[in-house]
């Protein structure tokens, strides 16, 4: 096999593999969404004084931060029912929304962390200097102390966007259609192993360039925000 | 300032006690503090001093005795919070101004967020203070464009956006290199002679000395002696507070 055939085989897969990356990227941008809607009450709830929120708070934030992401997977996929009955409507839920959920979880736990951290950052003595001006604890967190540390949760948050599109192949061992899973399905159809070693790296390059911006622009807001 | 010794105080500490876990802060604190005087606290480092001012503006929570602002209790557990801070502002030593907002944002937003007045009539006091504090132009800069003593000005402007009767000043000089300190006394010394009371704690003897009507000499938690400024700098008794003023002085 030559090397100009090896490419046009790889640009020929590409649409197909191609719309398996549609897929990662949708979970990716959905999970992101979910997680971090989830992981703004987690987060917010950690930092509570009121045990009954605090305590659940923590407990399920280290608890979906320290679990493998493919064993959540593995729950979402197979323990959340394939459709779901909503007042005679039955609403299918596709594998790969299930995935989507089940990434959503350590999205969250993470974003959780991010929160509480960048919180945490901010020096005492703001709270001291809003409590003795008659702000209410939550005043204080939504109008002093939040809009401080917003700009310092972007970045993390965008690394956490790229390290769970590369965690999105996972979904293919339960059976969701997306790029690593039609790469392989790809190369099987061809049945040539000369090509093996060009189709997965047509897929990492895939990858590469749509995490590797996000990664760099994660950098530079960090160095803008950090020397603030 | 001048006061009428028999008018009733303002401000009333009976019997105030404070531990942290084991530790006790504060042995049992009486002070009477009239309306319009100038009180400073001084003592040895870790005696309790920004402790008592803490309780005064109800930041930290007693364990004991009582505490009266006025008519207010501030022990009382169902105590208007925002009323108490509205009629006792406190400056720190940090300053501990807003970073995110500008210096007349950091004036203004506690009288239009918390105290809910109108907007311009606040932005119209904050300049009229900003301009009093010496820093008419620095109202739309950010905190950290200005130097340690304007921060602490603008600190000083914030408090007093809030109207209060009484402000607190915890060590408000500490934190700044010594050309500063000046300027920022003096402004402390231009709210005291605006008539609004003020309870400083301060290492600045000098000041003390000719800025305050009484002052209070703190040990571990006691108040060892307390007298007008010309009797406690020259007949000071104990010898816990001859021993201290020997090395500050
Ligand atoms: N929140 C707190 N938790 C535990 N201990 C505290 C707390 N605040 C103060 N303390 C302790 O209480 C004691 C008195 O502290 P305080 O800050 O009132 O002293 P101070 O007289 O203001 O000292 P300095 O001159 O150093 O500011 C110190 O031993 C301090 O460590
Ligand atoms: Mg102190």
């Amino acid at each position: 096999m030559t090397a100009s055939q090896v490419v046009s085989t790889v640009v020929e897969w590409m649409p197909f593999i191609l719309r398996g990356f549609g897929l990662n990227i949708l979970m990716s941008v959905l999970a992101i969404l979910i997680g971090t809607a989830l992981g703004i009450f987690l987060g917010l709830g950690q930092l509570s004084r009121l045990r009954l929120v605090g305590a659940p708070s923590r407990l399920a934030t280290q608890l979906f931060r320290n679990a493998p992401w493919l064993v959540l997977l593995f729950y979402c996929i197979f323990l959340m029912p394939y459709q779901v009955n909503i007042g005679g409507m039955t609403i299918v839920l596709p594998s790969w929304l299930r995935a989507t959920i089940g990434f959503s979880f350590p999205v969250a736990a993470n974003f959780s962390e991010i929160v509480r951290g960048a919180v945490n950052s901010v020096p005492h003595g703001q709270w001291e200097a809003a409590e003795a001006l008659g702000y209410s604890r939550r005043a204080t967190l939504f109008r002093i102390v939040l809009p401080q540390c917003i700009s310092r949760m972007i970045p993390p948050w965008m690394n956490l966007y790229a390290l769970l599109l590369t965690a999105t192949p996972l979904s293919m061992i339960v059976g969701v259609e997306e790029a690593l899973g039609r790469t392989q399905a790809a190369v099987q159809a061809q049945a040539n192993a000369a090509m093996l070693l060009p189709m997965y790296l047509a897929l990492l390059a895939l990858f590469f360039f749509y995490t590797w911006p996000i990664n760099r622009l994660s950098r530079a807001l960090e160095g803008r925000f950090g020397t603030k | 300032m001048s006061v009428s010794p028999s008018s009733a105080p303002l401000i009333a500490l009976r019997g105030v006690r404070k531990s942290f876990g084991h530790l006790e802060v504060l042995r049992g604190i009486d002070m009477d503090i009239r309306k319009g005087e100038v009180v400073a606290i001084i003592g040895p480092s870790g005696s309790g001093k920004s402790t008592i001012l803490r309780t005064i503006n109800g930041l930290t929570p007693i364990n004991e005795g009582s505490i009266r602002v006025g008519d207010i209790e501030v022990g009382d557990p169902k105590l208007d919070k925002v009323k108490l801070r509205h009629r006792v502002g406190m400056v720190f030593q940090q300053y501990n101004l807003f970073p995110h907002r500008t210096v007349l944002q950091n004036v203004a937003m506690a009288p239009i967020q918390v105290l809910k007045e109108p907007r311009e009539q606040v932005e119209e006091r904050a300049r009229r203070l900003l301009a009093e504090m010496r820093l008419p132009d620095k109202a739309d800069a950010y905190p950290g464009e200005l130097s340690g003593g304007q921060q602490q000005r603008v600190a000083i402007a914030r408090a007093l956006c809030m109207e209060p009767e009484v402000i607190l000043f915890d060590e408000v000089t500490a934190a700044l290199d010594p050309e500063m300190v000046k300027e920022v006394l003096s402004a402390v010394r231009k709210v005291a002679e605006d008539g609004v009371t003020c309870i400083l704690v301060t290492h600045e003897m000098g000041f003390a000395r000719e800025a305050a009507d009484h002052i209070y000499f703190t040990d571990r938690g006691v108040i060892v002696e307390h007298a007008p400024p010309q009797t406690f700098f020259t007949e000071a008794s104990d010898p816990r507070t001859k021993e201290f003023l020997s090395k500050v002085l």
